[in-house]
This record gives C-alpha cells, structure tokens and sequence, in this order.
C-alpha cells in the first residue's frame, strides 16, 4: 500500500517464529526489501518485535513474539545494517540476540549503575557479566 | 606501520552534536571506527507512560529542534489515523507550508556548518543570515522560531492571513534570490571541488542495502522520498525528487541545495491552491490499536510505530530517526579515507545526534 | 588596486547590523513570550497544572494561589488555550535575565462582600 500511515491489523502483518526469522529476512532481502528498523513492546511475560520493511514505498512486516528469558537470532547476517537497533533493543528491554557481530553489551545508552531494564514493566537484570558480585 | 587509536569527539569544533568514534589510523588513512553514542539519552520514549496522548504533542516535538514541526505532524498523523479523524483541507496544506519552511531553514543550516568544516567561515555566515529571514517568518506566523507548536490533533492551531501570506511570498523572493547568488560560491569553487569530489563514495546497492535514508540515499541514484506516498496536501501538488548520480559528497551537497528552491517552489504552488475552511477538527474518545506513520524530514524517513490501547496513557512509542539510519552507511564511508576528511564525512549524513538519540 | 572600492563602499555606507541596545526591532505581533496572569479573573480550577506539559504550574483552591516556574516552562501555550476564563496571557517579548532562579507567585485576595 502506498501509503504514509499504515494501521496494523491482521491483515497485513505476517507473524513468524524466532527460528524461521532468519530466513524469511533472506527470502525479503532477495526480493528488493529495505530493512527500515525493529520496533518492540512489552507484553507482560513476553517480548514483542516487529521488523518493518520497504519496497518501493511499500511498507511490510512481520511479527516475533519471544518469550522473557530466551535467545532470538540476529539478522546482522542477512542486514548488516540491524546490529545498532538490535543493541538498543537488548539494553532497554534485555532480549539476547545471537550472533551480534558488534555488541556494545548494554553500554550504548544506559549507565553502569541503571541495574534492570528500563522498559519493561517486571525488569529483567541487565548484563550479568558487568555486575561485580560479592 | 604503526597504527594509533584515536578518539573523535565527543567534543570537538566541527560537530554540531558529541558523537564519539575510536578511529584506528595507519599512518593517517584511517582503517576502522567504532562509533559510540549516549551522550544526549533523554528517555524521551519512556516518558510516553506517564503522559497523556495530547501532552505527547509537545514532548515529541523537542526530540530535535530543527526537524521539529515533521516530528509533531508524523505523531499527530498517527493518532489521526487511529481515531479515524479527518483533516480539514485548509489544515493540510498550512501543514505543507510550515513543513516546507522548515526543509529550507535545515538546509541552510547544514550548508553553513559544512562551509564552516572546511574554514570558510564567511560563507557560513552568510547563510545563516538568510536563514534569519525564515526564522522570521516562523515567529511571526506561529510564535516561536524554533520550535513551532502548531500541531494539534485533528489539524492546526493558527491561521496565516491574506497580508501575511503576501509578506512571506516576499520574502520567499529575497530568500530564493540570495541563495542563486551563492550557488556559484558553493558548488563550483575550486577548493570545495577538491576537498568533496570523489571523497565518501557509497554505491547504489550498498546504500540500499545498509538502510540510507534521505539525501544520503538520493545522492546515489535511487529516487525514494516518502513525500511521494501523499500525506497532508502533497498528492495535489508538483512534485518529483531530486536524485543525482554520483554518490560522493559533492553529490550530497548539491541534492541538499536542489532540495531548497524546490521547497520554495513546493510553499508557492501551496499557497496558490489553498482553500478557505476550518482550522481543526477535534475528534473525540482515546485511541487503540497499532499504527506505523512515515514523514520525510529533512534528513530522509523518520518512522513512528505508536501502540494504545484504549487508555489515557499509550503503551509504547517507538520514534526512528534518519540520523539513526545513516550510521551504518557513514561507518561504510569512513574506512579507507584521510584523516583530515573524516569531519567532512560525518557532516555529509547531516547528523542530528540529539534526534537519534531522544 | 580592487580592494580600493570595496574598502571606500565599505567606509561611506551605513552600517550592516543593528546597534542593539541603542536600536530594538519591535517584536512580532503574536511571538509567545513571558507568561502573566490576571488574578482576579482566575477560578483557581488547576486546568492549566493539568495540561502543562512540563508540570511548572501550582495552583491551590484552599490557600488560593497560583505559582509558575519561569525556568521550568517551555512557552509553549497549552496553559493560555486551555483557561476556561482565559486569564492566562503571553506577552511578545521573552523574559528577561536574571542572576538567580525564582518562582512567580499570585495569591487571589478575598474579595469584598
């Protein structure tokens, strides 16, 4: 739809699990997409994302629903590009991506001292190997 | 051959705004750069929990102070779109003319830093003394030269009379005027051929490919510029993007000034066509549901993905700014160029720190 | 010998800037500037420490006064749009300096019976 403000609704977003989301990114790529960027939300026990992508003015996206706690791939392999977005989805919300080709490890906006994630409503500790515990 | 870290930044002359990068050099070709960013983190995205959706109006705006109005308009869309109000026509195109008045006083700006780069002081006063005369006609129609609050959900706030309307096309004449005179001074001065020709190449897949966004993403040949999706008053109005070919810095600087005299040209032909009517619609009850808007600012696409659900407060706002976009393109670029180029190159993505970094 | 002409047009012509503070412009007719009060129309119904998007306004009904932090408000002019009894106004010019951080305090006087 060529259009400037797309409402989301079933219709035009594709839901996908954390292990195909590789490869879907891959068949997009080879079709002439543009990733444009991730967005997140918080929804309680799990994390939502969404990556949006142009063609030609087209907007598309595709859904991933990743529960608190688990690893989701990174798509730096297919989209170099991604790997900024990723890490700011990784400070605020504390999703693990894997495969991250250059990880500031939770340094990219936030201070030492912030201890939890800011963005979710039940905190997840951020960055374990940062802390110094007794 | 030795090679020496070096930092750049945050602070340093030519930066409008801190950004750190570690450059590794070799003997000064610079071989690596890892950029570092933080330094302006506001939370501004976290504070849309604690304040109401109207309230968010003001806070969006001051995400930067240049693109302003863009940020304002691209959020009110959003939620124009969830709560199915429509937009008088009067209001749509009033929101062209301010939104194209702001294109030419952000590219004015950048021109006089970029000219200031590479030590041409005059020149960057010079324009910024045409710039004023934009400033002006900012704060006489809306009250603020900086950051215009204009926007209200459902259209705008204030009225441009038929005697203002007559002062800024004057003024729009001296501007367009001034600008011609330093067209030759900028783009066809020996030594800023010299110091921008050839230097910053990006091709046309790779920038493609790494997510450019705006002049950075036109300067290599590919004609995107979300204003052809046909937001506010844009559909009925003249329009094809300006595109040039060669992907280098010098391409970049010519886009930027191609882009002003058509936005002159872009608040003429609004003008000429606009229709009596009301300013604002209000529409009434709180929205839900997910929306993603797009607006072309000055620096390209910015894209706003706003949740609600039905509350006073929204669920999430998530803003994605140009300048976000144009990193991974400028760490591409960096690799491989002199030392002394590499402030020249960090000003050619036009970089709006405060922007990326809400 | 082309410098002669620049350098006499440039002694002979009047002067390019303002001599500011001898020479002010008058500020534009609806600029937004210092935020003032008429106390005796306000209603004390604290619309105006709803809507401010920096939170910089206190109002009290029981001790009946209103206070704005110059240093905390944006000028914005939601407070001025969204005052039922419209006593809150903008002056053109813009506050002026000052060494020190104070707050602008109104208290409403009872009125005579």
């Amino acid at each position: 739809m060529k259009q400037s403000v797309v409402v989301l609704d079933a219709a035009n977003t594709k839901e996908c699990t954390s292990e195909n989301i590789i490869s879907v990114t891959k068949k997009l790529k080879d079709g002439g997409n543009r990733l444009i960027t991730l967005s997140s939300a918080d929804l309680g026990d799990s994390i939502d994302i969404l990556y949006h992508f142009d063609l030609d003015l087209d907007l598309a996206d595709i859904r991933v629903n990743v529960p608190k706690g688990k690893k989701t791939p990174s798509i730096a392999s297919v989209y170099p590009c991604a790997f900024l977005v990723e890490n700011e989805i990784k400070e605020h919300f504390g999703v693990d991506f894997d495969g991250l080709p250059l990880d500031f490890a939770g340094m990219l906006y936030l201070d030492e001292e912030v201890q939890k994630t800011p963005f979710c409503k039940i905190g997840i500790n951020r960055v374990e190997t940062q802390k110094q515990e007794a | 051959m030795a090679r020496t870290v070096l930092p750049f930044g945050p602070q340093h002359p030519v930066l409008p705004e801190p950004l750190h990068l570690t450059l590794t050099v070799d003997d000064e070709i610079v071989k690596e750069a890892i950029p570092k960013l933080g330094y302006v983190h506001r939370g501004l995205e976290k504070l849309a929990e604690i304040r109401d959706h109207t309230q968010m109006i003001q806070i969006v705006e001051r995400v930067c102070g240049i693109c302003s109005f863009l940020h304002a308009l691209c959020y009110c869309q959003g939620i124009e779109a969830l709560m199915k109000a429509e937009v008088p026509p009067r209001a749509k195109y009033l929101r062209v003319v301010w939104a194209e008045l702001h294109r030419i006083h952000s590219h004015l700006l950048w021109l006089g830093l970029f000219a200031d780069a590479f030590g041409f002081e005059s020149l960057f006063m010079q324009f910024w003394r045409i710039r004023e005369r934009i400033m002006d006609v900012q704060e006489a129609t809306a009250g603020n030269r900086v950051i215009i609050s204009t926007n209200v959900v459902g259209g705008v706030k204030k009225d441009i009379d038929k005697e203002m309307e007559k002062w800024i096309l004057e003024t729009l004449v001296k501007v367009e005027k001034e600008v011609n005179q330093l067209k030759t001074t900028i783009l066809d001065d020996y030594t800023v051929k010299q110091r921008t020709v050839g230097i910053g190449v990006i091709s046309k897949e790779k920038a493609y490919e790494l997510g450019a966004a705006g002049p950075t993403l036109r300067a290599s040949g590919i004609a995107q510029d979300m204003r052809q999706t046909g937001y506010a008053a844009y559909p009925e109005l003249d329009f094809t993007p300006v595109v040039e070919t060669d992907g280098d810095s010098y391409a970049r600087t010519v886009c930027r000034f191609n882009e002003i005299l058509q936005a002159i040209d872009l608040v003429r032909q609004a003008f000429a066509k606009m229709p009596e009517g009301e300013l604002a619609f209000k529409p009434k009850g709180l929205p839900s549901g997910e929306v993603v808007s797009r607006v072309e600012q000055p620096r390209g696409e910015v894209l706003y993905y706003i949740k609600a659900n039905g509350k006073k407060f929204l669920d999430r706002l998530r803003i994605r700014t140009p300048t976000f976009a144009n990193i991974p393109p400028l760490l591409e670029m960096l690799p491989g160029c002199d030392l002394a180029d590499v402030p020249i190159l960090i000003l050619t993505i036009d970089p709006c720190i405060s922007c990326t970094e809400r | 010998m082309f410098m002669t002409k620049t350098v006499l047009k440039n002694l002979l012509t009047k002067y390019a800037t303002r001599l500011y503070p001898f020479q002010k412009i008058e500020p534009f007719k609806d600029a937004k500037g210092e935020l003032k009060i008429e106390m005796e129309k306000c209603i004390l119904c604290g619309v105006c420490k709803m809507r401010c998007p920096s939170q910089c306004i206190s109002v009290d009904k029981k001790e009946k006064f209103w206070q704005v932090d110059p240093f905390a408000c944006v000028y914005c002019g939601i407070c001025v749009e969204a005052c039922p009894v419209k006593c809150l106004y903008q002056e053109s010019l813009y506050r002026p300096p000052a060494d020190s951080k104070t707050m602008v305090f109104h208290v409403q006087e009872a009125k005579p019976e």
